[in-house]
């Protein structure tokens, strides 16, 4: 009896000690799997002493090949987390390294666009939870440099100007009740850091709603952003409502305003295989 | 020690014969350096050495002439995206013999390559290269221009003007995809411009084609001695084609206009020569094919990198970078679908 209770202390002990080291292990996992000189910088400016994880239900999808450095196209897909709250897209080695950041009130933790890269770098993104946790998730992306020193390419038509705000997009109603929102706004998204001396000049938010008010998600952008930004977003209209309204701003205090028909050619989308 | 190698190493680079002044330079602090890195090898211990000798040995292309047809080469160029290990041989160039001299179709991706390409075709012919045809502005056909220079150098207007237009921001590209390979590399603008029509250099009389669909502008040229059809990039066989600057309708309507022509070989710019009329089909298939993807994609609301996972129809497996050129097309096609076929909504 006595040796049976020894025993089970010393298991414990061991337990203890055993968690101890998956606990030390935990830790070592922390280390940043790009290999980011830049890591740390970006833990503090983007996470702060939150706690974080790397997290490989955040999926970032960049392409194997890039030959257009200011239209790189950038997917994040954070669905299979839950209550996320907020989902901030940087990279490391850009100039500016902050790109986008999605609030997704009633909308899927999901957004692709297209951003500027300087230079090949770590594109990655941290998804805070409810629960107070950042997940972060990347790719390593290979690219020949020079996409957010180049200037727009509204830039060489004079009569640039006078196209910016104009609205493109078109909505799909799916199957999963979401619906798929892709639009593209006209604007030069100047980063300030061309060559030609011409100063910063881009979208800074956008709003989109439901038409009764109800807010489905925000959008932060910042310079790296793509000229002429498109985005593919997934909210939730309420029940009856067709219309999306998205409101814009730029640093210019430009407002721009467009209303996307969800019933627009009465279409409909399968849940793609990425959400099964 | 350092003396004497010197002195080998300049030998040895003055020996090939081609290099300007810089190039034998440049060639012999390599050999320079080899010899000394082997000395230090040999010194240190053996076991360095095979690894030293790699790092510091110059870069030279492994090209093998093929004969296609009676005084007629081809430099087989490899089906893999430009990289640092095939330094961008990626193309195929084709080398015809004259009696007035040698004629080059397309001069490779470097200056390197254009330099060996010109010794080759002196070696095979026996006489200099006096004229090098560009087939378009893309960087792995024209890079190798510097070893002919711009008198000898003949394209349609406006692959001058693509040149004019990217050659520098291809050439930068260059240098970031294939390193050192690159290295001296520039940018020749030809001066010699073709319209659709005949040249004749010597017995041969060439039938040149001014067409457009895989860029602005595309040369293809009909050799009427041999029936070789050199085709430039507007034909691709069992290696997917690439579509940065391509204009898809105009690419078919110059693939019939090609396969109206009673040839003897295609050769394609990329993948093997063959006497049938494949390359010109397959070309063809796949353009239609991943312009329907894409569309498809497109219509249904996919986001780029949700389009570039899409499925490709099933004989499209064994074509030679298939996927990785289907994402490159889905990134040059799509803000032109976005732009052409979204409604506004802004008012």
């Amino acid at each position: 009896m006595l040796n049976s209770r020894i025993n089970l202390a010393g298991f414990a002990m061991v337990l203890a000690a055993l968690l101890a080291v998956v606990g030390v292990a935990r830790a070592d996992e922390a280390a940043d799997p790009l290999n980011s000189p830049m890591w740390e910088d970006m833990r503090s400016q983007f996470i702060g002493d939150d706690r974080f994880l790397f997290d490989n239900r955040v999926k970032v999808s960049v392409p194997n090949v890039v030959e257009n450095q200011a239209q790189v196209p950038v997917t994040v897909d954070a669905r299979e987390l839950a209550d996320v709250r907020k989902v901030i897209v940087f990279a490391d080695l850009n100039p500016v390294q902050n790109t986008l950041t999605l609030f997704p009130n009633d909308a899927q933790a999901y957004i692709s666009f297209r951003m500027k890269v300087e230079q090949a770098t770590p594109v990655r993104a941290a998804v805070l939870t409810g629960d107070g946790v950042w997940h972060v998730g990347g790719r390593f992306l290979e690219a020949a440099g020079g996409g957010c020193s180049s200037p727009a390419m509204a830039r060489n038509k004079p009569d640039w100007s006078e196209t910016v705000g104009i609205t493109r997009g078109r909505a799909w109603r799916q199957a999963d009740g979401m619906s798929r929102l892709r639009m593209t706004i006209q604007h030069p998204m100047d980063t300030g850091l061309t060559r030609d001396n011409i100063p910063a000049f881009y979208i800074e938010g956008l709003r989109v709603r439901s038409t009764s008010g109800k807010v489905l998600a925000t959008v932060e952008l910042r310079e790296p952003v793509s000229e002429d930004p498109t985005l593919t977003m997934l909210v939730r209209l309420p029940a009856g409502e067709k219309l999306i309204a998205v409101e814009g701003r730029d640093i210019g205090g430009n407002l721009f305003s467009s209303h996307i028909d969800t019933s627009w050619r009465e279409s409909r989308l399968d849940v793609p295989k990425s959400a099964e | 020690m350092f003396p004497r190698a010197r002195s080998r190493g300049l030998a040895s680079g003055s020996g090939t014969g081609t290099g300007t002044g810089s190039g034998r330079e440049i060639r012999a602090s390599l050999v320079n350096r080899r010899d000394i890195l082997q000395a230090a090898g040999v010194a240190g211990g053996l076991c360095v050495l095979p690894m030293f000798s790699l790092e510091a040995a110059p870069l030279k292309y492994r090209l093998e002439p093929v004969e296609i047809a009676a005084g007629a080469w081809m430099l087989v160029g490899v089906d893999e995206a430009i990289t640092r290990e095939n330094g961008g041989a990626i193309a195929n160039i084709t080398i015809l013999d004259t009696s007035e001299g040698a004629v080059v179709v397309d001069t490779g991706p470097s200056k390197r390559y254009g330099m060996q390409l010109a010794d080759i075709a002196r070696a095979l012919t026996g006489k200099p290269v006096v004229r090098a045809y560009i087939t378009h502005f893309h960087p792995d056909h024209v890079f190798g221009s510097q070893a002919f220079g711009a008198k000898a150098l003949a394209a349609p207007a406006g692959v001058v003007e693509g040149l004019k237009r990217s050659g520098d921001d291809f050439a930068s590209a260059m240098y970031y995809l294939a390193g050192d390979w690159m290295r001296g590399t520039e940018v020749v603008l030809p001066e010699r411009i073709l319209e659709t029509g005949y040249e004749d250099i010597g017995e041969r009389r060439l039938r040149t084609l001014v067409l457009g669909g895989h860029t602005d502008s595309d040369l293809a040229l009909f050799d009427e001695r041999s029936g070789l059809l050199i085709a430039g990039d507007l034909a691709f066989l069992d290696r997917a084609p690439t579509t940065p600057h391509a204009d898809l309708a105009l690419w078919q309507a110059s693939l019939a206009t090609l396969s109206g022509i009673s040839f003897s070989k295609l050769v394609p710019g990329h993948g093997p020569a063959e006497s049938t009329p494949r390359a010109l089909r397959q070309t063809a298939d796949w353009l239609k094919s991943i312009e329907d993807v894409i569309r498809s994609a497109f219509d249904r609301g996919l986001d780029m990198s949700e389009a570039m996972g899409e499925p490709l129809p099933s004989w499209s497996e064994n074509i030679a970078l298939a996927r990785y050129e289907f994402e490159r097309s889905v990134m040059h096609f799509y803000p032109k679908l976005e732009a052409d076929l979204w409604p506004r909504v802004d008012r």
